[in-house]
């Protein structure tokens, strides 16, 4: 079952209420339309463009340091290619590193485990191995995970991956 | 030189120049400049040690600088690791932080890794990529002796500024991973820069 889809906005209100400052993102089809082109004008976050996913998850974690919140906006593929980053400043060396990775083409009401896709289908069990937390957000009401899930990445400084589900 | 001979430039002595100009800017060493910017600057407390995943350096760079552009930061690179994220010259370009000095320690070798060189030793040139990139300034420096009379106007340049340094080896530096790789150096780096 699918529901009411969860909208840009939506989630946009919970990120900044998370009190993320910079947004790292390389444009992903999954979140282009409802999340990264309405950041490019929300004056509520800073838009850091970058080449590849890596270099975000070494921006956000160095951020943190100077006491500064940001999200990785990003496709899951570039969750995939920037793992070793991750385990290095995120898991190793202990540094919160928030992603919002979209699920490109996952199938609406199928768990990300069961999708018809081999990449999809992998990633929660690679985070899982990384004992990185994860929510899945897709339907109406599952905004509701962000402040929570950022809040605890700074709070116990390590990543956190917040999947989006469907195309925005 | 009394004979007006360069002195070889060698990474350690670069490192022992830088040294003697900072004071409260942030450092980001890279692997084996890493190992060699902790013996020459060990008490140094605004080093942001960036091993782990090659590559990185300038990243962290540019995150600490967009964070805090109080500070100057000044990123100890190496050739091989700036090869494996040149989309970081672009990126920096882009973002344009005054406040960020990026030098490459181009010595044409995986020197952690063997010894063997990178793709393109002879005719690569990183200063050309980053002017490309859209780097306020970028150049090569050869020569001790030209390092040492630019290296306090590189500090208070406006930047993104980029130097590579073309490198002779010199002795090995000492090995301390048990304080580089771990996450309490990380720690100690976020509590000393919050105190800055």
């Amino acid at each position: 079952m699918s529901g009411d889809p969860i909208t840009g906005p939506a989630i946009l209100d919970q990120i900044a209420a998370s009190g993320i400052a910079f947004i790292v993102s390389v444009p992903d089809i999954t979140t282009s339309a409802g999340l990264l082109w309405p950041i490019a004008q929300d004056k509520r976050f800073r838009l850091i463009r970058v080449c590849k996913e890596d270099e975000g998850v070494s921006i956000c974690a160095a951020m943190s340091t100077a006491e500064k919140r940001a999200l990785l906006l990003i496709q899951y593929t570039g969750l995939l290619d920037s793992i070793n980053a991750l385990r290095s400043a995120g898991c190793e060396y202990k540094m919160p590193v928030c992603v919002m990775a979209g699920l490109l083409a996952k199938e609406p009401g199928v768990p990300p485990t069961q999708s018809k896709s081999f990449g999809i289908r992998i990633v929660e069990p690679i985070l899982d191995a990384m004992q990185i937390p994860h929510a899945l957000m897709e339907d109406a009401g599952d905004e509701r995970h962000i402040r929570p899930a950022i809040d605890a990445a700074y709070a116990r400084s390590y990543p956190t991956a917040l999947l989006v589900g469907r195309q925005m | 030189m009394s004979d007006g001979s360069s002195t070889a430039m060698r990474r350690d002595l670069c490192f022992k120049i830088l040294a003697k100009h900072i004071s409260d800017q942030i450092i980001v060493p890279v692997y084996q400049a890493a190992q060699e910017w902790h013996g020459v600057a060990p008490d140094h407390a605004l080093t942001y040690y960036s091993i782990g995943a090659m590559g990185q350096a300038s990243s962290c760079a540019l995150g600490l600088a967009l964070a805090r552009p109080d500070k100057r930061v000044v990123v100890l690179d190496g050739d091989g690791s700036l090869l494996m994220n040149l989309g970081t010259l672009v990126t920096i370009a882009n973002q344009k932080p005054a406040n960020l000095l990026h030098f490459v320690c181009q010595n044409g070798e995986y020197e952690a890794n063997g010894g063997h060189p990178i793709p393109g030793r002879d005719q690569v040139d990183f200063a050309a990529m980053a002017r490309a990139a859209g780097y306020v300034r970028a150049d090569t420096i050869a020569t001790l002796e030209d390092f040492d009379a630019k290296m306090a106007g590189f500090l208070a340049e406006a930047g993104p500024v980029f130097i590579a340094l073309k490198l002779v080896a010199g002795p090995p530096p000492s090995q301390d991973y048990a304080f580089i790789h771990g996450a309490p150096t990380r720690a100690a780096f976020k509590a000393a820069l919050n105190r800055h």
